[in-house]
């Protein structure tokens, strides 16, 4: 693990945010706090807050929190380290997470995710070296019926294939636009932590963007309205039109 | 009423119900005009026009029971709450759907996050709520995003705020993105997380309708139970009541997915069975049969083929011995090792479980060490009924379901599937060929995984 344990003196206090940083995030505090009628409450949005800020949940960022909600640092280190999602560590722009619960695994997600491992040279949780992917396996994210799923910054890659992935990852690392099947063209993780934080995607037509609903969404609601029993999604294997890097590695 | 044994004869047309659902392929199905043009709010200003008792009355008459797994009445659970107390009370919607399996309040979300914000105008209107809840899993921005402009929008319009439709109805919602944690979906510990906490959950009695957010009453509902009641009210309870069965009234989604040939959502009368399901739909994938697959996620018991002709509503599956659950209809082939699949979903148990509760955290632990070992040819025979030991500690002995769902897939694959791990055993080793059970397995030109 990476996380070493190490005994011996404290550590002092974690430093404060520059001046103006801080004066800019207590700005965005007084208004998620003012959104509970108890400021304890917004403890996740305030950490969501701090990641957007930093990347990752950091000292200073513990510091804040717990000045702003008058609780310990050890109150709100408990609090972030419980939640799967609160990194603990730098990572990459774009946090690619392959789901490998039990249905997204069978239907490929586990050799998705060794082939992406392979591919980037990278562990669970290891960022490329460029510092673009963070690559991760998650667990069921509420997509069984477009399996194998694999996520980026929270927006959905729907029908995934190997080939499908390798090319996602590939685009990313070079700075070519990526569409998810579901969700808006991509942000930067620290962009995505600021939605979660609860601050509306501002960006035009990101709240649009995919259309409604997604194929397997509506299977039944076409079959219904008379429209046959066909296959609704994307074919699977999706999506088609790829070039082919069979056998590399 | 049931619905027709029949399948070859019963068009989906007949079989299917789509009301959450019948307008989710409009372009711009998410928006304030889409819903507007299709009867929105129009089930709340009914609701407007009734005493709050009387609502609760009519929801509680329209048998409508808890999406979200256990299936309790939503208009008891409403009831509960104790009125003129003088403390503030809270709704709160649980739409942290995690369950592995469960794929329907995300898509609902995703397509019409207003059939939401209006049923929880009904149901703050009904419990004397001014200040509502919704508990988002981090993990999927597009939702969240569509439900940022459903509360902007409904905002704009007066559907929030104050004295709402000249009804004397305040309610202002707040939208909350968790951020992971399968356990938040634990009515408890949700309150807990959204309290800025781990969460944790908590010992019940006092349940939430007496003592729940802020140690206020407080109403957890499902997204799906919530969405479900504008067309309540709009349509009438006699209209909900004429589908389904007498205790399992209405309609619902069920989530298809796995190894069929169409996987996605199917709104339909409670008490459609998979067989019918399958039978409109095209079936497994070509050249291939239903092995195993759950009535509702992970957590509900495993069934088999033989159970294909099951009424998929909550006594039938009960008495099937597995629970409706969330009605996630997770369905394996043949290609697809059992064992490979519990021990996949019990390290999921095993990671998520919040460690509050030593049998379900020791356990847990405890059972993905043993199923490693048997799926990778290690185990011992006397290991199966180490499981069944382990789960049985495990089974009703937590704080809350998780170690139960934990159980499930332990008792009913062992029940099911036995001969499979001893072939495991007595092999040295899995007889399966996992790349057999891909999506892409039966291309004419299968990918190979470098």
């Amino acid at each position: 693990m990476k996380h070493e344990v190490r005994l011996g003196m404290p550590q002092l206090p974690a430093p404060d945010y520059p001046a103006e940083v801080r004066a800019r995030l207590e700005a965005d505090a007084a208004q998620l706090v003012g959104r509970y009628p108890d400021r304890r409450s917004a403890l996740l949005p305030l950490l969501h807050l701090v990641q957007a800020e930093e990347g990752y949940v950091t000292r200073t960022g513990i510091r804040f929190c717990a000045e702003q909600l008058g609780l310990t640092t050890a109150e709100v280190t408990a609090v972030s380290t419980f939640y799967t999602m609160y990194r603990r560590e730098q990572g990459g722009d774009y946090q690619v997470g392959v789901c490998t619960n039990t249905l997204c695994a069978v239907l490929g997600g586990d050799a998705i995710f060794g082939a992406l491992q392979q591919h980037l040279g990278v562990g669970n949780g290891e960022t490329t070296e460029d510092g673009k992917v963070t690559l991760e396996h998650i667990e069921c994210n509420a997509a069984c019926d477009y399996a194998p799923v694999v996520m980026v910054n929270w927006e959905f890659f729907d029908n995934q294939t190997v080939e499908s992935a390798k090319k996602l990852v590939d685009d990313l690392r070079a700075g070519r636009t990526v569409e998810p099947t579901r969700g808006a063209p991509l942000c930067t993780y620290r962009e995505t932590e600021r939605i979660l934080a609860g601050f509306p995607d501002e960006r035009p037509g990101a709240v649009e963007a995919s259309g409604g609903a997604g194929p397997a969404t509506l299977a039944g609601l076409r079959l219904a309205r008379g429209e046959g029993a066909h296959r609704v999604g994307p074919p699977r294997p999706a999506p088609p039109a790829q070039t082919s890097e069979e056998g590399e590695g | 009423m049931t619905v027709a044994p029949e399948i070859h004869d019963a068009s989906p047309e007949k079989l299917l119900a789509p009301v959450l659902s019948a307008f989710w392929d409009e372009p711009r199905s998410w928006t304030l005009e889409t819903y507007l043009r299709h009867e929105g709010y129009e089930g709340a200003r009914k609701a407007f026009a009734m005493q709050p008792d009387e609502v609760i009355a009519y929801v509680k008459d329209s048998g409508l029971r808890g999406r979200g797994g256990a299936g309790f009445p939503t208009g008891m659970k409403w009831q509960f709450i104790p009125q003129g107390d003088g403390k503030p009370h809270y709704l709160v919607v649980n739409a942290d759907e995690s369950e592995p399996g469960t794929c329907k309040d995300i898509p609902l979300l995703f397509a019409n996050p207003h059939s939401l914000v209006e049923g929880m105008l009904i149901a703050s209107y009904a419990i004397r709520c001014s200040h509502a809840f919704v508990y988002l899993r981090g993990e999927t921005v597009p939702v969240l995003r569509r439900l940022h402009e459903a509360v902007r929008e409904a905002y704009a319009a007066g559907y929030l705020g104050r004295n709402i439709l000249g009804s004397g109805l305040d309610l202002d919602i707040t939208v909350h993105a968790g951020a992971g944690a399968y356990i938040c979906g634990e009515e408890t510990a949700l309150l807990d997380s959204l309290e800025g906490r781990r969460g944790q959950p908590r010992l019940r009695p006092p349940f939430p309708a007496v003592a729940g957010l802020y140690a206020c009453p407080t109403v957890v509902n499902n997204v799906e139970s919530i969405a479900s009641v504008p067309a309540i009210l709009n349509r009438g309870k006699e209209w909900f009541r004429s589908m389904g069965s007498e205790k399992s009234p209405g309609f619902t989604l069920y989530s298809l997915s796995g190894h069929v040939a169409n996987p996605g959502q199917y709104e339909a009368p409670l008490g459609i069975t998979l067989r019918q399901l399958l039978g409109m739909s095209g079936g497994m994938r070509p050249g291939h049969t239903l092995k195993f697959w759950t009535p509702g996620g992970s957590s509900t018991p495993l069934l088999t083929d033989e159970h294909l002709d099951v009424p998929l509503d909550y006594e039938a599956v009960g008495a099937a011995g597995s629970m409706l659950g969330t009605k996630a209809l997770q369905c394996f082939d043949e290609t697809t090792c059992v064992v490979r699949a519990v021990t996949r979903w019990t390290e999921f148990y095993a990671h998520e479980s919040c460690g509050k509760c030593t049998p379900c955290r020791e356990g847990t632990y405890w059972l993905v060490q043993l199923l490693r070992d048997i799926e990778a040819g290690k185990g011992r025979m006397a290991d199966l009924d180490k499981l069944a030991d382990i789960a049985d500690n495990i089974n009703g002995k937590s704080f809350c379901a998780l170690g139960d769902g934990a159980a499930s897939p332990i008792f009913s694959s062992l029940q099911y599937f036995r001969g499979e791990y001893e072939q495991h055993i007595k092999g040295k080793g899995c007889p399966f060929d996992p790349s057999k059970s891909t999506v892409w397995a039966d291309q004419p030109h299968p990918e190979v995984p470098a």
